[in-house]
């Protein structure tokens, strides 16, 4: 059920985030989604791809500091207080967020966010008990 | 193994009788032969026959790098050049080189040093050197090659450069001892792993590492992704080269050659001689060398002198490793900083690589500001930005416990800093850049 997420290490000097997207795209690796988390002096690139085990081992090879974390991708209801209600779910099983970011697509009248918690097994288990949609990680990719 | 074992196990008496003989006979040839030093000699009011203790020494005025530079090239040579048979020359970054001259004898007496730090370090006959140092101007190459010829291990000259081939040697010439600077030790090992070669499958049992200063914890580092035994040797172009000191395997101080180099402990601010045990510049003369004697030659580095004989048996003087020299110091708002105690620093964080800069610039025109760039390691990046924050803050804080002024971190990508071949460029100071 979870989503595989490419985080980059990124020094704050110009092109390098150009050469990470060049990478992917001379491998033909769709981006999917993506957020940015910086310092003045360095930043971490979070991904989520069509293809995460392809894409981390060419981001590697160009030399790159890349590791693969576990998220969950919420499908969460695109109208006012959609987001609110999940995380309320979430608070009331004491799950603590680390952050989170917005797909780019969506799928019909539902927005997906992809959500990194300390306990991604309880978060799913809280979600769905509450009939919130958690996809699956292949479903994510082929979006 | 002691390559000359009458003279490193010498009783103390012998040894500092055998080198006030030396020693009368050095300060007499320098004056009769450099004009620079009868005139410096002359200026100070004493002379070469007032010299009748090894503590006379004192008396005579210092040799500083100056000095040498000022009478480039040959000005301070003690023999005609039909009798120099060999010239070396330091890197001189800055202005002209620093020209040392060896006769025929120095060159037989340097190789034998050599051979007795290379023996105190564990090389013997049955072992495959290779010496990634440059082979030229520079002593370390040269210097090394002849003393490991006259053990007689293998020699492989490889010199500088080309560093997945000098791997492809060590692995293919089974090569046992390895010969460089420290940073280019460590440099080798992450090629290696680059190439798909575990650095510690590597056939390499020893390393003879010189040529700059680095700490303990560097070795730590260096013997964990070699797996060798790494041993420190100390020498400068001014006075021999490499030869004057080395470790033996006990790695308790370097043994110098005190035979051959008389050493001083003095205070680098006022010049007074310290007593042994005393933490002060490293001053060296000559006794026996011909075509280029020194007198009180003001190294700049900072050590301690033990005179207790050695576990191994020698009873030479050990000098603790150098850790810094009098110019790299550097002095931030106030503070006296030396890069070796940022990089100890470094080398205990298991998140970042042993690999750094350190970058000092002005801030607002005025105030001194210290930047650390550190690689970090990429087995331990876990993703998540509040890990890097702790790292940047753990080492912020170890360094301001250690330096006692504040340094700013920043983590830098894996492999992103300047790799060299030969000696580390560890520091960047802009502060006099207009």
């Amino acid at each position: 059920m979870k989503v595989k997420q490419i985080s980059i290490f990124l020094e704050n000097k110009s092109g390098r985030l150009a050469d990470v997207t060049r990478t992917l795209g001379r491998e033909d690796i769709n981006i999917r989604a993506l957020s940015i988390a910086d310092t003045t002096d360095f930043g971490i690139l979070r991904l989520i791809v069509n293809r995460p085990e392809e894409a981390n081992r060419a981001l590697k090879e160009e030399g790159f500091m890349v590791s693969e974390t576990e998220v969950i991708a919420v499908d969460v209801p695109d109208r006012p207080g959609g987001l609110a209600h999940v995380l309320e779910v979430l608070g009331e099983a004491g799950i603590n967020i680390e952050y989170l970011y917005a797909f780019i697509g969506k799928t019909s009248d539902e927005a997906l966010v992809i959500f990194r918690v300390e306990n991604c097994d309880g978060a799913m288990h809280a979600l769905q008990a509450k009939n919130i949609k958690v996809l699956d990680g292949n479903e994510v990719y082929a979006l | 193994m002691i390559w000359e074992k009458e003279m490193e196990t010498a009783g103390r008496d012998e040894l500092r009788t055998a080198q006030l003989l030396r020693l009368k006979q050095v300060v007499h040839t320098v004056y009769e032969s450099v004009p620079y030093y009868k005139e410096q000699f002359d200026s100070h009011g004493i002379h070469p026959d007032a010299l009748t203790s090894l503590d006379d020494l004192a008396k005579f005025p210092f040799t500083t790098k100056d000095a040498l530079r000022d009478n480039y090239p040959f000005g301070l040579f003690a023999k005609p050049m039909k009798d120099i048979i060999r010239l070396h020359a330091s890197s001189g970054t800055t202005g002209k080189p620093i020209v040392v001259g060896y006769t025929e004898n120095d060159l037989q007496t340097w190789s034998g040093l050599i051979a007795r730090i290379a023996t105190m370090a564990g090389v013997t006959r049955e072992d495959v050197a290779q010496i990634c140092f440059s082979y030229g101007l520079f002593t370390g190459g040269f210097g090394l090659h002849y003393g490991l010829e006259k053990v007689g291990a293998t020699v492989v000259p490889a010199s500088v450069g080309n560093t997945e081939k000098q791997i492809m040697l060590i692995k293919d010439f089974n090569v046992t001892v390895l010969v460089c600077t420290p940073s280019y030790a460590l440099y080798m090992a992450e090629v290696a792993g680059d190439m798909g070669v575990d650095p510690r499958t590597l056939p390499l049992k020893t390393g003879l590492f010189g040529a700059e200063p680095w700490t303990e914890n560097m070795r730590v580092q260096i013997e964990e992704r070699l797996n060798l035994v790494a041993t420190d040797n100390y020498g400068l172009s001014e006075i021999m080269g490499p030869g004057v000191a080395g470790e033996c395997r006990e790695r308790a101080g370097l043994h110098i050659n005190e035979d051959h180099f008389l050493v001083e402990v003095i205070d680098p601010n006022t010049g007074e001689v310290l007593p042994d045990g005393s933490e002060g510049e490293l001053v060296f003369t000559t006794l026996t060398k011909e075509g280029f004697p020194v007198i009180r030659y003001r190294t700049k580095d900072i050590s301690v002198i033990n005179r207790e004989r050695c576990a191994c048996g020698r009873t030479t003087a050990r000098m603790r490793k150098v850790s810094g020299r009098t110019d790299d110091m550097l002095i931030i708002r106030g503070v006296n900083v030396f890069p070796s105690q940022i990089e100890s620093v470094l080398m205990e964080v298991a998140e970042v690589a042993p690999h750094y800069l350190i970058v000092v610039d002005k801030k607002k025109g005025y105030l001194d500001d210290l930047e650390v760039h550190v690689e970090l390691n990429r087995e331990k990046f876990t993703g998540s930005f509040r890990d890097l924050e702790d790292v940047e803050k753990k080492i912020s804080r170890k360094l301001a416990n250690v330096l006692t002024v504040s340094a700013r971190v920043k983590l830098v990508e894996p492999k992103s800093l300047e790799r060299t071949m030969g000696k580390a460029k560890r520091v960047i100071d802009r502060r006099n850049d207009a």
